[in-house]
């Protein structure tokens, strides 16, 4: 469990972790499950392994070196400033895209979840049921299915080739929804709420004091979900935009690894690959940043106290 | 110009772009125009009325020629964008003209594709905007690629009279000579696979602009339009002679069992085990940006003959520039693409590295004679414009030969996976092509 040892000062320690350690050396080893477990692990590292090292080579140390292993030369640095300012600093522009789509998109949707989940969960309404349903209904059906659809919904509005036709359908996760729906029924107890009232706090004030604390890990939890969908996007970006400024980074990668394709074309596979590793580092730093709080996100309410 | 400033333009000012067009129409005939022909357009006149126009093309060489026409024409300003190659961009210009809103005025269209946006009235006829004085500026196998019916739907931008690249350090070493007819090359497939089991002459997992091309040359005619009535046919003796060499090629397994532009491929083309690649003339600038570790083992000879003697080649790819029907501002599109294809822009491109479809261009003492380092000095203009004037009329795509394409793999694509032969996948995907014609409203084969 590698939450329990990685820790950030200055952070607050992550609800679940202390109830954790004392099961750990309770635990026996199973050989099978250590090695599906590392079956598991080296799979899902090998990819990993192969994108850092052949990051470090070049055009030519590509096609003349084993694929897992490092070439002759070590051109990391200027693979890495060579992706930078390839074409004008383009990828820098890309990543300020992806930034922005996710900061706005994931951003936007987890505070979109948050309300509606909160709002769900604690609050009685006609037609309760019927959100419900629908909530449901929509997380079964895959966002690839609606993109040409809104595709042509929004080049009605006029919204196509801007980063709105982006940013737009990212807000909406219902995924999301029913997890911070869930978590808040079992984060927050009615009884707060009804003595925060009885003390005469307003609900917006009982919400950002009292509830949004509560509801921290489960936030977080969907915040990594919405900020992996929307950083990883590619297949709404891919119909909505034409301009290349506004790319986000999956779009331009493709667009880089398609100039090998293309009559003419300069084919500059290094880059692809190191502007991959390049744009895969943020999300691994979120992700070991904030792991512990999703763990502990994942496992609330499976223990009834 | 940004995006987000370009959307605001569109959405406020589509009626001043429009009135734009207009004044510039009637500028023209302010100005007297002077030709014979009344919608003839003046092309000074357009560009100093300057505007806007946006072009979806991923030809690399494009990028100078706009920065060239930009300067020139201060009032114009050019957005070329990068919408993807080949079928990606076909996808989203048809997604685009669907939804009525965000088609470019500009559009690379290869010539294969070119039938299927005409047909559907989907591309603007440049005739009377001034390509109809064109005849004779571009060499054959392109221009007549671009017309359909009496219309002329893009310019030619470049071409690909198909040559025969080969590595010149792998046929030393076998001991083999350069093949000049297909026989000759089966020969050499055979001596060079026994030579090093890891080598082939060649790559192929079933490649529909490829397979085409070769019919092209071989003199079949599979595919025979006429407006709307057409025949499909993978039986004349064209196509058959060219399966005929294909299949022993695939039989013995003499072809290298890695798809075009992949990075095995890129890797085979540099450390020798592809040994040679019959491919369009378009081909010298991939090489020299993408297997740059065989830098001077390359050459270029004629394509391989069906008859000793002969000089018959074919296009493989290349492609136009087109202006969309749904284009406001059709009249500067077309100022554009003339510049680019017909004008100044062609140098631009040839400096670049590309390989025109003008034949002023292509027969020019400086083109022919250029030495490229790449290829150990060799003249390689002069091989390929030879090709380039002797291409075989009388070849026509059908007007959904992206469709067409795109099923490609799944009939005549098993002859490399499976017992298959090349005939049945033909027969394959011309009954698919005979059923989706007839769907599509077209009289095909009746």
């Amino acid at each position: 469990m590698p939450a329990t040892t990685a820790t950030t000062p200055g952070r607050p320690a992550p609800r679940l972790r202390s109830t954790y350690r004392p099961d750990r050396p309770r635990h026996r080893r199973s050989t099978l499950t250590t090695v599906l477990t590392g079956i598991v692990l080296v799979y899902s590292l090998v990819p990993l392994v192969w994108l850092v090292v052949n990051a470090t080579k070049t055009q030519a140390g590509l096609f003349s070196s084993f694929g897992l292993w490092f070439a002759d030369d070590f051109a990391l640095w200027q693979n890495v400033v060579d992706t930078l300012t390839y074409d004008d600093g383009i990828f820098l522009r890309w990543f300020g895209n992806t930034l922005l789509y996710v900061v706005l998109g994931a951003g936007g949707a987890t505070f979109l979840a948050i309300l509606g989940g909160y709002g769900l969960a604690k609050f009685d309404f006609p037609g309760k049921r019927w959100v419900f349903a629908i909530v449901i209904g929509a997380v079964a059906v895959p966002g690839t299915a609606l993109a040409v659809p809104t595709f042509l919904m929004f080049s009605q509005m006029g919204l196509t080739n801007t980063p709105w036709s982006v940013i737009i359908p990212s807000l909406i996760a219902p995924f999301g929804l029913y997890l911070m729906w869930t978590f808040s029924a079992e984060a927050i107890p009615t009884e707060l709420l009804e003595a925060a009232r009885m003390d005469g706090s307003g609900e917006f004030r009982t919400f950002f004091r009292i509830s949004l604390p509560l509801l921290a890990p489960g936030i977080v939890t969907v915040l990594l979900f919405t900020m992996v969908a929307t950083w990883n996007n590619y297949f709404l970006p891919l119909i909505m935009l034409r301009d290349s400024a506004w790319y986000p980074l999956t779009l331009g990668l493709n667009a880089w690894n398609a100039q090998a394709a293309t009559a003419g074309g300069e084919a500059i596979f290094n880059l692809v690959i190191t502007g991959s590793l390049l744009t895969i580092l943020p999300l691994v730093v979120a992700f070991l940043l904030l792991q512990r709080y999703w763990q502990s996100g994942l496992a609330a309410g499976s223990v009834k106290e | 110009m940004t995006a987000r400033h370009r959307r605001a333009l569109r959405g406020a000012a589509l009626l001043g772009v429009a009135s734009l067009a207009l004044s510039a129409c009637s500028g023209s005939t302010d100005a007297g125009g002077g030709s014979g022909d009344a919608e003839a357009v003046d092309t000074a006149s357009v560009l100093e009325e300057g505007g806007e126009i946006t072009v979806w093309a991923w030809e690399p060489t494009l990028e100078d020629v706009v920065a060239d026409f930009e300067a020139e024409n201060p009032n114009v300003t050019v957005n070329l964008e990068n919408v993807g190659t080949g079928n990606d961009q076909y996808t989203a210009l048809q997604n685009a003209i669907a939804a009525g809103d965000g088609v470019p005025d500009v559009a690379q269209i290869e010539y294969y594709a070119v039938p299927q946006f005409a047909i559907a009235e989907n591309l603007t006829d440049l005739g009377p905007l001034g390509a109809g004085e064109l005849d004779g500026t571009f060499t054959t196998g392109p221009w007549t690629s671009v017309q359909s019916g009496d219309g002329i739907y893009g310019l030619p931008m470049d071409s690909g009279p198909m040559a025969l690249f080969y590595n010149q350090d792998v046929f030393d070493e076998v001991g083999v000579d350069v093949p000049t007819t297909w026989d000759e090359y089966l020969e050499a497939a055979r001596a060079i696979h026994e030579a090093d089991p890891n080598a082939y002459i060649a790559n192929d997992t079933g490649d529909a602009g490829f397979t085409t091309s070769m019919i092209w040359q071989a003199g079949g005619r599979p595919y025979q339009v006429d407006g709307t009535e057409m025949t499909i046919d993978f039986t004349d003796e064209g196509t058959t002679r060219f399966t005929e060499v294909w299949q022993q090629l695939i039989d013995e397994e003499l072809l290298a069992p890695v798809s075009s532009w992949s990075d095995e491929w890129y890797q085979g083309l540099g450390d020798g085990s592809i040994a040679t690649l019959t491919i369009g003339a378009w081909m010298p600038a991939n090489l020299e940006s993408g297997v740059p570790q065989a830098a001077g083992q390359w050459r270029v000879a004629e394509m391989p003959q069906w008859e000793s003697g002969a000089h018959d080649t074919a296009e493989n790819g290349g492609s136009s520039l087109a202006v969309p029907a749904a284009s406001e501002n059709a009249e500067l599109a077309y100022a554009f693409v003339e510049y680019a294809n017909a004008g100044d822009g062609v140098q631009t491109r040839v400096d670049g590295g590309a390989f025109p479809a003008t034949t002023a261009e292509l027969e020019s003492e400086e083109f022919q004679a250029k030495e490229f380092e790449y290829f150990g000095g060799q003249q390689v203009n002069e091989v390929l414009a030879e090709s380039a004037a002797n291409v075989v009329e009388g070849w026509q795509y059908v007007p959904f030969q992206v469709y067409a394409n795109s099923i490609f793999n799944d009939t005549v694509g098993q002859a490399y996976v499976s017992g298959t032969t090349l005939d049945e996948g033909l027969a394959a995907w011309q009954e698919s092509l005979v059923a989706y014609g007839d769907e599509q409203g077209f009289t095909v084969n009746e």
